[in-house]
């Protein structure tokens, strides 16, 4: 049972956070990567980049805290979630979670609850720059919200 | 003292990081939220928005949640990482 939490500016290799989770999963028969990535937005006036702020002394317990509660909900051989901070330009990759589970129901449930817990408990926040170099704070989604909820 | 952290637009909008408080008048979340909102107009309005979250060493907290000397207490909007 091995969990890794990477919270860092640092972009991340697929390949290289699947090698190193089925390191620590070698029985698991199902595994969910989930990548999110900045994407353009608004055809008009894309956005160029995000800018991602966190508080950092929380950022990496809540995470913890987030995978434990999946743990007890199903049965995970290895978790891995990698969320970037700083500056990301438009098309990188933000952040990844990756559920190795017995079988694929375990492993798609426990990364979906992860991302939508994620998006609403984490301290993370977005400031969006546009391509006429306004920028702006992302608003919290009210069906991000809905989404988190419905795990209550 | 207690050691308050503002966060994303709520530090922007507020012009301020972070700020130190005198505990003996602060028992709860609440309470240190109505202090600081004395700070004027701009203060008042950003700290009544119903979706300011807070942490109280780095966990979240409610308007009870008790708060005391040596705390670290965080203001922030409703998060958007992901």
């Amino acid at each position: 049972m091995v969990d890794r939490i990477e919270v860092t500016p640092r972009d991340f290799s697929l390949a290289g956070e699947y090698a190193a989770l089925l390191a620590h999963a070698s029985d698991a028969g199902g595994i969910v990567l989930f990548v999110g990535r900045v994407r353009p937005d608004d055809a008009d006036n894309p956005v160029v980049a995000l800018e991602l702020e966190h508080y950092p002394a929380m950022t990496e317990q809540a995470l913890h805290q987030l995978v434990a509660e999946a743990r007890k909900r199903w049965t995970l051989e290895a978790v891995t979630v990698w969320h970037r901070v700083g500056r990301i330009a438009v098309g990188e990759q933000i952040v990844l979670v990756a559920v190795a589970a017995g079988h694929r129901d375990e492993a798609y449930q426990a990364s979906r609850f992860l991302i939508d817990k994620l998006k609403t408990t984490a301290p993370f926040w977005k400031k969006e720059h546009r391509a006429d170099g306004t920028c702006g704070w992302v608003e919290a989604k009210a069906s991000d919200g809905r989404a988190a909820s419905g795990w209550d | 003292m207690i050691t308050v952290l503002f966060f994303a637009q709520l530090r922007e909008t507020l012009g301020c990081e972070q700020l130190e408080l005198e505990a003996s008048n602060i028992l709860t979340v609440a309470q240190l939220q109505s202090q600081l909102q004395t700070r004027g107009e701009n203060w008042q309005k950003a700290l009544g928005d119903e979706r300011v979250l807070v942490a109280v060493n780095q966990s979240m907290a409610k308007p009870d949640t008790p708060v005391g000397d040596g705390d670290e207490v965080a203001l922030f909007p409703p998060v958007t990482g992901g």
